[in-house]
This record gives C-alpha cells, sequence and structure tokens, in this order.
C-alpha cells in the first residue's frame, strides 16, 4: 500500500470527495488559540507578578474574554444540525474528546469571567456611584450590589484574582491543549494522528494571543493617544520569540519524526506538503510565518538597536506574519488533513467559496466579531491601567 | 409508509424505509420497524406517494413524535433494543443474543454493481453519497496498480474506455460497507450518543441525536460515513438493521447475483456464513487500527485500504 509515482490513477473513496469540515474549523482553534494566549499573559502579571506587562494585563484578560465569547460561533456555523448544539452539554458522550468542549469551555468562561470582574470591580464600582443614567444603571448592574471597594477588599479582590489566575492557566492550557487533542486523537487521519498534536497548538496558540495583544496594544496606544510603553513592548517581543521558537520546534520535530520514520503513511503526507499544501505550508507557515519572524524579533526582544519606534515596528510586523504562521498552522492541519483520501492513493479538492454559512465572507465576519466585542467592552471596561496617561489627554 | 416518509420530512436519517402499513414506525434509525412477513418492503419510489396522504402523514408523524418525546427524558439511553425482534432473532441457539456476521468474498464479485443500486434505493442514499461501493484493482504487468470505482450501472453500460487485458496481470474486486468494528472509533467520538450500538452490535446512527458535527466522519478509517446532504446528519452503512431485524437480507446481499456478500449468523453452525468461514481463509480492512472489523473479506492484498 503505497502512494507512489506507479499509481498513475488516484482513487479516492466516494464519501472523501468532499471535506467534511469547513474553514470555520479553522477559525475555532484560532479564535480559541488567542484565548488561551493572551489570557497567559495576563497571567504573568497577575500570579508571576512580571510587572514590564502591567500596561497589558488589563487588555490581555478582556481581549482573552471577548474572543472567548466568540469562539463557539464558528462552531456553530459549521453544525449541520445547530439547533441541537445544546445536545453535548445535555447528554455528553463520556467517551468523545468532542463532549469535553461544553464543559472545559464553560468553567474557563467562568473563571474568565469572574477574574474579569474583580480587576474591574474598582472601576465597575467608582462609575457606578458617579455616572448618570442609563450608563450608570449599566455599571450598577456589573457591581452585582458589591460596592465595596476598601483596602481590605481590594486586597481580598487581588488575592482572588491571583488564584483564579492560577487556576485560569491550566484551563487555558487544558481548553486549547484539548482542541489539539480533538485532532490528535483520530487515528484514521495520518496527518493529525501525534501526540505532539495538543502541544504544537497550544504553543502556536500562545504565540496567537501574544501577537494579537502585541498589535491592539499598538494600536490602542496610537488611537488614544497613549505612548507606547517600551519595555512592556520588549517583554513581549521576548515572549513572542520564546513561544515561537517552541511552537516551531515541536511543529519540525513532529514533521520530522514523520518523515524519518517513513511509515507507510510518509508518502501520502509527502505528497500533501509538495503539492496541495506548498504555499501555505512551506512559503506561508515555514518561511514568512516562521523564519522571518524568527530572525525579526531578537532585534527588539534582545538588542537597544535602532530607536524605540523602530523596534517596536519589527515587533508589529513580527506579529502580524506570526498570526499568518498561526493561521497558516490551523488551515494546514485541518483542511491538509482532508485532502487526501483515505483511501491514500489521491487527493481532494477544498471547495473555497465567498458566500454560504461557511464561506469566505462569514469567515471574514467571525474573525472580526471578537473585535467587536472587544470595542464594545472597552467603551464599559477602562483596559489601560489607572496610571497611563496619553499624550493626547 | 410512515417510517419511509420520516427521511423525507427530515425527521430520520433515511435508515427505516419500510414501507408496509403495518408496521409501527420508528422514531430513530435504532428503532425496529417489526415489520414482518406483513411488511410490503420499501423503494424510494414509493416515497413519492401522492401529496394529501404525506400531508396527513406528515401531521400525524409529528404528533406520533410529540407523543413519544413525552416519553423520553433528554438524557436518557439513546437506543431501546429493538421492540419487536423478527422470528428467529430474539435469541440465538444457546438462548443468547444473534451473533452476526458479514463475508465479503472477492474472489466472487464479478463488479456488476447490482449491490449499489440496491443499497441507494432501499436506504433512500443521495447521489454522489454511498453506504457501500465496490473497488476494482487492477495490477499491470509493469508493476502498476491502478483502482477505480465500480459504476452503478457496471462497466458494460458504463462507456469508459477499459484497460487492455494483455496489458493486466491479475484483477479484482472489492466491495466496501461498514465493518461494524467491535472497537469502533465513529461511535467513540460522538460527542452525544447519536452514534449507537444496537444490542446486536450493529453501529447505528441516531438521526433525531446528530448534531452534524462530522467528527464520526473524521474518525471512521475507512470512508464509510458521511454528512447526509438530504438529512444533515451522518449516515452510514448499517448492513440494513431494518431489514435484518424482520429475518431479511440487507439489501445489497439480496441483489449480489454471485453471492460474493454473504450476511448471517455465526453462531449457526449451518449458516452459509458460518460454512464459508469454517473454510476459507479471511482477513479485515486495516487490522493494525485495532477496531476489530465484523466484516471479513477473502482475498484481501496488501494494496486494498
Amino acid at each position: 500500500m503505497e502512494f507512489h509515482a506507479l499509481h498513475d490513477r488516484p482513487f479516492v473513496f466516494p464519501n472523501d470527495s468532499h471535506p467534511a469540515w469547513s474553514i470555520m474549523i479553522v477559525l475555532y482553534p484560532y479564535i480559541t488559540g488567542m484565548v488561551a494566549g493572551s489570557f497567559v499573559v495576563s497571567a504573568l502579571y497577575h500570579v508571576f507578578h512580571k510587572h514590564e506587562l502591567r500596561p497589558v494585563a488589563r487588555l490581555a484578560v478582556v481581549t482573552s474574554l471577548c474572543f472567548c465569547g466568540c469562539a463557539t460561533l464558528p462552531l456553530l456555523l459549521h453544525l449541520h444540525q445547530p439547533l441541537r448544539a445544546l445536545n453535548v452539554v445535555a447528554t455528553p458522550s463520556p467517551t468523545s474528546a468532542m463532549a469535553g468542549f461544553g464543559f472545559i469551555y464553560s468553567f474557563y468562561m467562568l473563571v474568565l469571567l469572574v477574574d474579569v470582574w474583580l480587576i474591574f470591580r474598582p472601576s465597575i464600582v467608582a462609575r457606578a456611584r458617579t455616572v448618570p443614567g442609563r450608563l450608570g444603571t449599566v455599571y450598577r448592574i456589573l457591581a452585582l450590589g458589591v460596592l465595596d471597594i476598601t483596602p481590605r477588599a481590594a486586597a481580598i479582590d487581588q488575592w482572588l484574582v491571583g488564584v483564579l489566575s492560577l487556576v485560569g492557566i491550566p484551563a487555558a492550557c487544558i481548553l486549547h491543549g484539548y482542541v489539539g487533542f480533538l485532532f490528535g486523537a483520530i487515528k484514521a487521519n495520518p496527518w493529525w494522528s501525534t501526540s505532539l498534536m495538543p502541544v504544537i497548538f497550544l504553543t502556536s496558540a500562545i504565540v496567537s494571543g501574544i501577537s494579537l495583544l502585541v498589535l491592539l496594544y499598538l494600536f490602542l496606544c496610537r488611537r488614544s493617544g497613549f505612548a507606547v510603553d517600551d519595555a512592556c513592548m520588549k517583554a513581549l517581543a521576548q515572549l513572542l520569540w520564546r513561544f515561537l521558537v517552541l511552537a516551531v520546534t515541536f511543529e519540525a520535530i513532529d514533521l520530522l519524526h514523520v518523515a524519518y520514520e517513513r511509515e507507510e503513511e510518509w508518502h501520502v503526507i509527502r505528497e500533501l506538503l509538495v503539492t496541495k499544501l506548498r504555499f501555505s505550508y512551506f512559503t506561508l507557515q515555514v518561511l514568512i510565518g516562521s523564519v522571518v519572524p524568527l530572525l525579526l524579533l531578537p532585534i527588539p526582544a534582545f538588542t537597544r538597536w535602532f530607536d524605540a519606534p523602530f523596534r517596536h515596528s519589527c515587533t508589529a510586523v513580527a506579529a502580524v506574519l506570526a498570526l499568518v504562521q498561526v493561521l497558516a498552522m490551523r488551515w494546514n492541519v485541518v483542511v491538509g488533513g482532508q485532502l487526501f483520501s483515505k483511501s491514500f492513493r489521491g487527493f481532494v479538492e477544498y471547495p473555497v467559496t465567498w458566500w454560504g454559512r461557511e464561506g469566505l465572507v462569514a469567515a471574514a465576519i467571525v474573525l472580526a466579531m471578537p473585535l467587536v466585542v472587544f470595542y464594545g467592552a472597552s467603551r464599559l471596561l477602562p483596559v489601560w491601567p489607572p496610571e497611563a496617561k496619553g499624550s493626547g489627554h | 409508509m410512515l417510517s419511509s416518509l420520516l427521511p423525507v420530512l427530515g425527521i430520520v436519517g433515511g435508515g427505516s424505509s419500510c414501507g408496509g402499513s403495518s408496521c409501527g414506525g420508528s422514531a430513530a434509525e435504532g428503532s425496529s420497524c417489526g415489520g414482518g412477513s406483513s411488511c410490503g418492503g420499501c423503494s424510494a419510489k414509493s416515497r413519492d406517494a401522492d401529496a394529501g396522504r404525506r400531508d396527513f402523514l406528515r401531521h400525524a408523524t409529528t404528533m406520533t413524535l410529540g407523543a413519544m418525546s413525552l416519553t423520553l427524558l433528554p438524557g436518557a439511553a439513546p437506543a431501546e433494543a429493538p421492540a419487536a425482534a423478527g422470528p428467529g432473532l430474539a435469541a440465538g441457539p444457546g438462548g443468547g443474543k444473534p451473533v452476526w456476521g458479514f463475508l465479503v468474498d472477492t474472489t466472487r464479485c464479478t463488479g456488476a454493481g447490482k449491490c449499489l443500486t440496491a443499497c441507494r434505493v432501499e436506504n433512500a442514499v443521495p447521489e454522489g453519497q454511498s453506504r457501500t461501493w465496490v473497488e476494482r484493482y487492477v495490477h499491470y504487468k509493469d508493476g502498476r496498480v491502478e483502482v477505480d470505482l465500480v459504476p452503478e450501472t457496471g462497466y458494460a453500460d458504463s462507456g469508459e474506455p477499459q484497460p487492455d487485458p494483455d496489458d493486466i496481470l491479475r484483477a479484482y474486486f472489492v466491495p466496501k460497507l461498514c465493518n461494524q468494528c467491535v472497537d469502533a472509533p465513529c461511535n467513540q467520538v460522538c460527542p452525544v450518543h447519536a452514534s449507537i450500538k444496537s444490542p446486536e452490535g450493529i453501529e447505528l446512527v441516531d438521526a433525531d441525536r446528530c448534531i452534524g458535527c462530522g467528527y464520526c466522519v473524521q474518525a471512521c478509517p475507512y470512508g464509510i460515513r458521511f454528512m447526509n446532504h438530504d438529512t444533515g446528519v451522518a449516515d452510514k452503512c448499517n448492513w440494513c438493521y431494518h431489514r435484518i431485524m424482520r429475518d431479511e437480507q440487507p439489501a445489497c446481499v439480496e441483489a449480489c447475483p454471485t453471492g460474493a456478500r454473504v450476511f448471517g449468523r455465526l453462531d449457526d453452525p449451518e449458516s452459509e456464513i458460518a460454512k464459508r468461514l469454517a473454510t476459507l481463509p479471511t482477513g479485515v480492512l486495516k487490522q493494525h487500527l485495532g477496531t476489530i472489523p465484523l466484516t471479513r473479506y477473502v482475498g484481501l492484498t496488501d494494496e486494498v485500504t
């Protein structure tokens, strides 16, 4: 059983002609990855007291919440029976990896909600007392009747935030490691079936979360007229570089392992890489998304070369490319794994469409939704630390 | 007729196709129609009966399912044992459950394609999707091995150019259908108990529970499962569960002119499948995956995936 040049007539199992999972399943791990990644940044400040990250700590946790709130959107769009979606939590099958999603997601969402509430409680209470009208009512509702912001209450809040962040780190890791497990545990698919998949998904998730924060931070600073904190950007660049190194290493180990062992599935994976995924894997994921940022990031992360704006620009470019890398990686896994038939004798096409429930336009809307939610959240909650000062304010 | 209309109404996945008015109908593929001898059999054509009667039955179906839903809690067991098994199926010779098996003899298959049409009609399988198919393997003298799908019309009427017999070293046909794995990955991954194993060990889809996530489609190593375009839920070969529960043969077995597909009871030494399995060496597909398929093959080669 080999797929090689002698098989000049490809053969595809009849039911493999149409990939069952669409671009929405590409976006699902992409969005949950940002949730996990941005939470890790927040936790680094709140738990591990990495004070350089203070300017983005609040931003990180709000970003995580907004993306978490939208994480189920691509799944709902993908389900053929979306009205039965809650069956996953109502009648879960204990043997199914997918059945755990509802519980892991709900737990993480709960941790995030309480975490955000505690972090922003002083601001919420202050506004509940001062802001008049409907907006004031919103803040009074958000305060949940707890208006005590004495130093003693604040200390308890801070302690609880630390505990929740401590709980949230493994929860975020489980949430995204679990997403990788969904793919890694499918023995029917040799492109997915690897125990490294959860680790690959998790590290790349953190990469995407940090990248997102870099871009959001720079954008918001520019928009609000706030000065960019050089130490914070340096810390973010270092984090991004380190996790990108980890992600790329795990991805490379996985591929090298399959390639070196040359088991029967390698023949189809090799064909897949050099034909169907040539651009999205080698060009986007490896060259543009991995090599370039890995070379670029050491400048802002570990040197004082050039002036600060240039270094920040390097970090921003690397962040954009890292986001491309992670998206390409998700695409190559999810779609790539469906481009060969389980006959291992032929390939199929993924029909990219503009319109429809699972088309590119819907995908763009799904990707934009967390940012829209973030815009709304940032109007309600002060994402900047209290001491932040803007040149324009 | 009631159960045959359910797929049309989008209520069930198309597994049931009993046409007899005496049958009790079924809300899920996992339920038996219990048709027995009075069951008139069924075909996709019969589903196009007059619209008035269909409207009446649609309302009747809704009310019936509504009444049934009152008796079923959301978290209740997904499928119950068939209420009325066909004669001789209630217990095996030793008093236990029947032990069914399926044997595919590749040395007998001639690629007639009759099984394909029979399955499509019996189970209302949409065009472009398949619960079963037949692969043709052609080993050429120059070392090439080509595989293609046998057309439903057979090769004689397909009009496609055929290989030159002088170039061929050997050729054979391999019918594919659900392997009814003992340790079925599709069953394992289903998040909502929509993939269920009947008490007789047949892997079924509960179309009323399926959320259409497609995870089972990904998990089946044999490419048997698909998302039914018409019903929007997972679909698969179930060895014609609705037929075998009333002591009939699966549609593909009944249609096979050469006896390449054999279904029967392994616990009955007088059954044809038991006799053949006792004398022929057999194998299973993708054994290394450890799914323990119940569908066994005679004449498997390494080329077959």
